[in-house]
């Protein structure tokens, strides 16, 4: 259990401090003297960071499931044909800035949530591409030979050695890419979508440092918690497996 | 009994396996040797069909094994190979209950097999039972691959060069246990390595092989006394033949027998039944002598052996 105690510690946190920061006028007031609205008060920070929670959720639930049957595709017999194309896409879409994957989806999507889980689902899948083809194809080959040798079938060496042997390093990309999506979701704001980076980007816009500290900590904050919810999963999948 | 009949196995252009005919007895180890890439190998997993063959037939027991399900088939061929393949995520009892897991066998039933074949190749069921293969040694985790393999009971047993990358003593003590086990079990059994020294000791038959083509497939002491080619001749080495001759067999082959065990007079220098007649001509060079008494496991006098019959055997 002492496994889940740090990420615990960070979720806590990060809550607490969106239910209070509402009540540190003085100080915020400190960083930006110059006006009354020292808090950013257009939406509560909760909504932000469920509706941010949200997008996140949802863009790795999809990328996961995308990427991870397209790296498993790839290596099976029947698909190893399209293997060096996945793999190029993977490695070429690692070089597209995440913003820019933003701005290309408002012209085909419109503003809104849309555009921003279609790029975030778009980018988040690239890492998780890489080290699912990174984890199965790290697998001793002799494994793989006796595996099959012993009288298993594709599907149970699939699922009783290629995936637990290679799970932590497809993991690992997941982890990557939530971390990258975290941030990406915060620059949703700018194409209207409704995440912790509407602070941060009203903050700018007016001028407002207060503004975007509120947004920053709270992004961070969800970043490190995130984090640590990721490093434990990594430990438990080795205890399990 | 397995028979390949016509085999011929290409990869793209190269030849990998020629038209090879090979009757494999039931009971019986046949070693495949020949130096790297002469297809022995390749003919291996054709067996199990890990590789499909180009043309020719492969019969287990009078079956086309095409016809056969190739997992069904699999289940029933135990297979080892050089660098074990054991499932790193793992523990050692997994390892080996993994074909009695995919047969369906009850859970007693599979633990108790475990824990006799940990048993039966020298590991300790409490202790090793609960590693990892990184936890082992190089030896240990060849005994594990070896009785992974025996683990569903097979009727077959397929060999890849098991020891070929183990010191020359912990091969040696593998060897020894290999003639145990199959003393025992009486599997019939395939057995691949580029070692002539091991096929010479572990082979009821051995298969020479060269180029994708089987040169000469013969008793270990029909191919030291009678090379088929050159090239057999080259691989069983001139020199020191007579001397695996000898090695072949075994002092109580040759001794003559007391009527009854005689108690030996302790510290004197004496011959094991069980030991070579290459020992017991190495004994008695080391101590210059014509004769010496050969023991039992017990310890007592049953036979003495000397030299002259010694010498007569290599003729």
């Amino acid at each position: 259990m002492r496994l889940w105690l740090t990420p615990v510690i960070w979720i806590g946190s990060l809550c607490a401090l969106a239910a209070l920061l509402p009540t540190m006028t003085p100080l915020f007031s400190w960083v930006e003297s110059g006006t009354d609205n020292l808090i950013y008060t257009r939406d509560s920070f909760y909504t932000l960071l469920q509706s941010h929670i949200w997008l996140v959720l949802a863009s790795a639930t999809m990328g996961t499931l995308v990427a991870v049957s397209a790296g498993i595709f790839v290596t099976r017999p029947a698909g190893r044909d399209f293997m060096p194309l996945v793999s190029q896409i993977a490695s070429i879409g690692q070089t597209v800035p995440p913003v820019a994957v933003l701005a290309l989806a408002v012209p085909a999507m419109g503003f809104g949530e849309k555009p921003t889980l279609f790029a975030l689902v778009l980018y988040g899948l690239l890492p998780i591409l890489r080290n699912t083809l990174a984890g199965l194809g790290g697998i001793n080959p002799a494994v793989l030979d006796s595996a099959k040798g012993m009288g298993m079938s594709s599907v149970q060496v699939l699922f009783k050695v290629e995936l637990p042997l290679a799970g932590r390093v497809i993991l690992a990309g997941i982890r990557t890419s939530v971390t990258i999506n975290i941030a990406t979701a915060a620059i949703g704001s700018t194409i209207g979508a409704r995440t912790l980076g509407d602070p941060v980007i009203a903050g700018l816009v007016n001028g407002n440092t207060a503004y975007v500290l509120q947004g920053a900590i709270l992004i961070g904050l969800l970043a490190l918690a995130t984090d640590g919810v990721f490093e434990a999963l990594e430990r438990a999948w080795d205890k399990l497996r | 009994m397995i028979e390949l009949k016509g085999v011929t196995r290409r990869f793209g252009e190269a030849v990998a396996v020629d038209n090879i005919d090979l009757t494999i007895e039931t009971g019986e180890v046949c070693v495949l040797v020949g130096s790297s890439g002469c297809g022995k190998s390749t003919t291996l997993r054709m067996i199990n069909r890990l590789l499909p063959r180009t043309s020719g037939e492969i019969l287990v027991d009078g079956e086309d094994i095409n016809k056969a399900d190739p997992e069904a088939l699999r289940l029933n061929m135990g297979y080892a190979i050089q660098s074990t393949g054991l499932f790193p995520h793992w523990t050692v009892a997994r390892n080996i209950g993994v074909v009695p897991t995919l047969l369906k066998w009850p859970v007693q039933k599979r633990d108790e097999r475990v824990t006799e074949l940990l048993a039966l190749l020298g590991l300790d069921p409490e202790t090793d039972a609960r590693k990892y293969p990184h936890q082992l040694s190089g030896g240990q985790a060849q005994r594990v691959g070896v009785a992974r393999a025996l683990a569903g009971d097979p009727n077959i047993l397929l060999m890849d060069e098991p020891f070929g990358a183990l010191d020359a003593i912990t091969r040696e003590n593998l060897q020894q246990e290999m003639l145990r086990i199959q003393r025992q079990l009486n599997k019939t059994t395939v057995f691949v390595t580029h070692d002539i020294d091991e096929a010479l000791k572990l082979a009821s038959r051995i298969a020479v092989m060269d180029q994708g083509r089987i040169i000469q497939h013969d008793t270990p002491e029909a191919i030291l006394r009678r090379p088929a080619s050159a090239f057999v001749e080259n691989l069983i080495g001139k020199g020191d033949r007579g001397l695996k001759l000898l090695a072949l067999r075994t002092v109580s082959d040759l001794m003559e027998r007391h009527p009854e065990p005689r108690h030996s007079e302790p510290g004197s220098d004496s011959l094991n039944e069980s030991d070579s007649l290459r020992i017991a001509l190495s004994m008695m060079l080391w101590t210059n002598t014509e004769k010496l008494p050969v023991l039992d496991a017990t310890g007592a006098e049953v036979g003495i052996i000397n030299r002259e019959q010694l010498m007569k055997v290599g003729a």
